[in-house]
């Protein structure tokens, strides 16, 4: 019996030995889950569970432990607070989520301090990632889509004039710039200027569209958090009769996320946005995500750009498990192994780029339409690949 | 027509619609406050329900838009007496702390009930043909829903006017806002008058929130998002006053309007800058008894 004893103590030996060596890997999450956005959260938040779902067995020995917290309203207060309970509390190794840019501005300090690493799956404010060298974005700047639609809605969409729209906060002057920027430069001239209020309660977007109809510019270019916003301008484009009247509206993705647009009925139709993501795009890794959102979340239930981007950082994140082994305590060492990150996701080709720790992606022109399937579709009229961040690239701005 | 009738016309017509919608979801806790100073803070999740209960009816049950509405505001009204009855009740004597603690609660535990069941995704609702587009009126033409809201707010005007100043019931509410005591030792039952008031205000409120899905798309957050606008009003207009609640309304929807038209840089400040000046000349609100 005694060769027993010692074989147990062996085996015993072993296991323990293994599992010292696997490690758990703390992950605190933090999304909007409360208020008017808080959608927007959930897009990101199944998206992340349904990478973790799928692709746990991927890390083994190692596991990764998802702490969610609530990002609460778009001001940024919430967020740091509950942030800095994850870094100093919950001692998680690195903080993802963020849909909010204020959030991210907020906390800036906190991530250099704590060098614990932010990888930002949404706020696009452009000048986030210059604020820590901790910071890495899986999303997009808002110069992604904007900076490219200046140039597009000149030459291809035949706007000469613009007005420009948006929600009175970081990305929305961030946006509009972009715009902006390409849009004159192309030969384009900006008429009217229009803060649309805070981001906290959708407004009665009447007046100030009715404003843009009475100017009648060639088209409006509107920027809006993709969540109850922008069924609502949606809605006010739709019933003040803008395209009728001969005013286009462009914008980037935001105007017309995937989960919302069936809801925004013949208003929507003819819109142009520029992209990174829609359902439609034809690659193999979008269409067996769609298939694989669908079998966990149900036929009516959409993944969006949000979703697609949150897919792609859960992704960079468990690659990066497997590349350092689990061993995440270094945030250095994490954002290093981010650098150069590359992949096909949902979105296509992604990449982080190492000297600005922001994504590198394909942007696509597209227009809305009505498939014969009755439903609302995405038509891709033309496709710019490998875009970066133009602010950075520029050096414009605050991207100084 | 000339530019600047041209704009002044647009805002007028918009700060109208606007302000026919503020009337109509704010009357119903202007009333309830007068009538039994009672803070209830839940009036915001009587109209989300309402919202919800229209969304329901017209996506799941194909009913139209219209007779949504009105099944809605009845079918919120009726489920509001309860509440009245076992829960608002317990606390009529109690300080307004503890009101304004059960009824915010009470909202909270709404949005949580509406997120579980129906998501956070903004609701929207296929409206009748009639009330897409635009109507023209000879000059001009103008969006129909929003011609619409002000049809309806002022067709409500007229009933809420009649009933509150020719009927008897009507005669009995204004009592009980100006003298509680007297009313009642003249033999009104003030405790089911409240009842009537409280189910016709969260109706009302429903009505309001069915129509505010167009405006401003439904979340369940609805509930406390607007709940600040609607104080606002009551504030201005005064506690228990319908001329006043009108009043307010017109003033706040149009000058609302107006700043977000001309002004847009400034933002959300007109309709507070408008608040603290009416409030600094009468601190009662337009028609409040000081």
């Amino acid at each position: 019996m005694k060769i027993f004893r010692w074989l147990g103590l062996a085996a015993l030996a072993v296991a323990v030995g293994g599992s010292a060596q696997a490690a758990n890997v703390k992950v605190g999450v933090v999304l909007p889950f409360s208020g008017p956005n808080a959608d927007l959260g959930h897009q990101i938040d199944k998206a992340f569970d349904l990478y973790v779902k799928l692709h746990a067995k991927d890390i083994a020995p190692h596991t990764v432990e998802i702490i969610k917290r609530d990002e609460g309203p778009p001001t940024g207060a919430v967020a740091k607070t509950v942030t800095t309970e994850l870094i100093t509390n919950d001692k998680v190794q690195l903080v993802t989520g963020f849909v909010f840019s204020p959030s991210s501005i907020a906390l800036a300090p906190v991530i250099t301090q704590s060098k614990v690493p932010m990888i930002i799956a949404n706020a696009g404010t452009a000048w986030i990632t210059d604020l820590s060298p901790y910071i890495v974005r899986f999303s997009f700047s808002m110069w992604h889509p904007a900076y490219p639609m200046g140039a597009y809605a000149y030459d291809k969409v035949g706007c000469k004039t613009a007005a420009v729209a948006y929600t009175d906060f970081p990305p929305g002057k961030d946006s509009v710039e972009a715009f902006t920027t390409g849009f004159t430069k192309a030969g384009g001239k900006v008429t009217l200027s229009i803060p649309m209020g805070p981001p906290t309660q959708v407004p009665d977007f009447t007046p100030f569209l009715q404003r843009v109809k009475d100017a009648h510019p060639d088209c409006l270019y509107g920027f809006i958090p993709s969540g109850a916003h922008a069924a609502g301008i949606m809605k006010a484009y739709g019933e003040l009769g803008l395209r009728k009247a001969g005013v286009k509206l462009i914008g980037p993705m935001d105007l017309v996320p995937d989960n919302k647009l069936q809801d925004m009925g013949d208003a929507a139709i003819g819109t142009i946005v520029m992209g990174h993501y829609a359902r439609d795009l034809d690659n193999a890794e979008n269409k067996a995500f769609n298939a694989e959102w669908h079998k966990a979340y149900g036929p009516d239930s959409y993944p969006d750009f949000m979703s697609a981007a949150g897919w792609d950082t859960m992704h960079a994140i468990f690659d990066t498990v497997k590349k350092l082994d689990g061993n995440l305590s270094d945030g250095a060492k994490v954002v290093d192994a981010m650098k150069g990150w590359s992949a096909n996701g949902p979105r296509g080709h992604v990449m982080i780029d190492p000297a600005t720790r922001d994504i590198v992606e394909d942007e696509h022109a597209m227009e809305i339409y009505r498939k014969p399937d009755g439903k609302l579709g995405e038509k891709v009229l033309a496709t710019t690949t490998a875009v970066k961040d133009e602010c950075k690239v520029l050096k414009v701005g605050r991207c100084k | 027509m000339p530019h600047v009738v041209n704009i002044a016309v647009s805002i007028l017509f918009d700060g109208l619609a606007y302000s026919m919608f503020l009337f109509i979801t704010a009357v119903g806790l202007s009333v309830t406050m007068g009538l039994m100073g009672f803070v209830n803070l839940a009036h915001g999740a009587f109209a989300m329900c309402g919202g919800y209960f229209v969304v329901t009816l017209t996506r799941s049950f194909g009913i139209g838009f219209v007779p949504s509405l009105a099944i809605a505001s009845v079918a919120v009204g009726i489920i509001s007496v309860p509440f009245e009855r076992y829960l608002y009740r317990q606390l009529y004597k109690s300080s307004d702390l503890e009101q304004v603690l059960l009824t915010i609660g009470l909202a909270f535990m709404a949005i949580a009930t509406f997120t579980y069941f129906y998501g956070p995704i903004p609701k929207s609702v296929p409206l009748p043909d009639w009330l897409q587009g635009d109507v023209n009126l000879g000059f001009r033409a103008f969006p129909s829903y929003r011609a619409f809201l002000i049809v309806l707010g002022v067709a409500l005007i007229s009933v809420l006017w009649y009933a509150f100043e020719r009927t008897n019931i009507g005669a009995k509410i204004r009592a009980a806002v100006d003298n509680r005591r007297m009313a009642e030792s003249v033999g009104i039952n003030v405790d089911r008058l409240f009842t009537l008031t409280f189910a016709l205000g969260s109706g009302l409120a429903a009505l309001g929130g069915g129509l505010a899905i167009q405006l401003f798309g439904l979340t369940p957050s609805f509930a406390v998002i607007y709940l600040v606008l609607f104080l606002i009003v009551v504030a201005v207009g005064g506690l228990g006053s319908l001329k006043g609640t009108l009043l307010a309304a017109l003033v706040l929807g149009i000058f609302d309007t107006t700043g977000k038209y001309l002004l847009a840089d400034a933002g959300g400040f007109f309709i507070y800058f408008v608040v603290v000046v009416v409030l600094l000349i009468k601190p009662a609100g337009f028609y409040g008894r000081e």
